[in-house]
């Protein structure tokens, strides 16, 4: 199993690498750019035997490291 | 007073921290790798120093916090040992969660080196009391992520519990945007848990210490007092 997990800023915090990167798209003449999030892509082999133990496990991850809940959403999908 | 300070691998203010208990208390705090999974017994005091540990991977202090060492310094907190954290230390507090909050990149995008003004806003604890209340004080920053977020209800539980212990300001003491070097929520530049045994902050008290750096180099000693005070407070 592989768990593939996004990690992104909650609404309404500054994402200041968002904003870096807008000014560099804006400067390299792209038109028309608006808001700019920056994430994080994770993915993580399991042994788990099945999607809902990898997804169950996954989430435990999330909360305990890959995420501050604090600041951060994030969004599990399991693939098989 | 005993003190220990925790080393991560990044960590590189540690020397400047020891040296600042020492010249307050005469005595060199014990040096803990963070591989090691047990404190000193007896400790009185334990600083988690300044620096990038874990070269920042994943978010500021993550990792450490996740550390085995962590788990011995959370229990020792938790039985009311005092614990500071500078700067990186801050960063690590809030990823356990012994203090509230999380410290975002600066919103200027920019990585801040230079002596910022502080106003003390709570000078009625056992690293503060050598301060008087509204103090303006003169400390090093040295960050790229010192920008303190939290969210309102948060924010009135710290105004309430008198848990702010300093907020930036111009070298007036006022506490506006014009003082504020990296956008904190409410110039906050440090914190206190409920019961203040634990303090953290991103300025560094410990690099204003050294009367071998005023004069013409332009240091700060306001450093001095809140090592003073812990030792005032925690010694036997």
């Amino acid at each position: 199993m592989k768990a593939k997990i996004h990690v992104t800023l909650k609404n309404g915090v500054l994402d200041v690498q968002g904003k870096a990167v807008a000014a560099g798209l804006a400067g390299l003449g792209f038109p028309g750019i608006g808001d700019v999030r920056v994430g994080r892509y994770v993915e993580i082999e399991l042994a788990a035997k099945d999607a809902a133990a990898a997804e169950a496990q996954a989430k435990q991850m999330c909360e305990k490291l890959l995420a501050n809940t604090v600041i951060e959403n994030y969004r599990i999908e399991i693939a098989g | 007073m005993k003190s220990a300070i925790v080393v991560f691998p990044g960590s590189n203010r540690e020397n400047d921290a020891a040296d600042a208990i020492e010249r307050a208390s005469g005595k060199r705090p014990a040096m803990v790798w963070h591989k090691d999974s047990e404190l000193p017994e007896g400790l009185d005091l334990i600083v988690l120093p300044g620096g990038f540990s874990y070269g920042d991977y994943l978010r500021c202090g993550a990792m450490a916090a996740r550390s085995p060492i962590m788990r011995e310094v959370i229990a020792r907190a938790d039985k009311g040992t005092a614990v500071v954290g500078v700067c990186n230390g801050f960063q690590i507090l809030c990823e356990t969660g012994l203090l509230p909050g999380v410290l975002l990149s600066n919103s200027g995008l920019k990585f801040i080196c230079r002596d910022v003004h502080l106003k003390v806003a709570n000078s009625q604890t056992m690293f503060t009391h050598r301060y008087s209340a509204g103090q303006v004080v003169r400390f090093p920053v040295a960050h790229h992520d010192g920008n303190y977020f939290a969210d309102p209800d948060t924010l009135k539980r710290l105004e309430d519990g008198d848990q702010i212990a300093f907020r930036y300001c111009t070298p007036d003491g006022e506490t506006t945007t014009e003082g504020n070097p990296n956008g904190s929520i409410g110039n906050i530049a440090g914190v206190f848990n409920a019961t203040k045994s634990v303090l953290g902050l991103m300025p560094h008290p410990e690099n204003a210490t050294d009367p071998a750096t005023v004069g013409s180099l332009g240091g700060s000693l306001d450093g001095k007092p809140m090592f003073d005070a812990i030792v005032d407070a925690l010694s036997k």
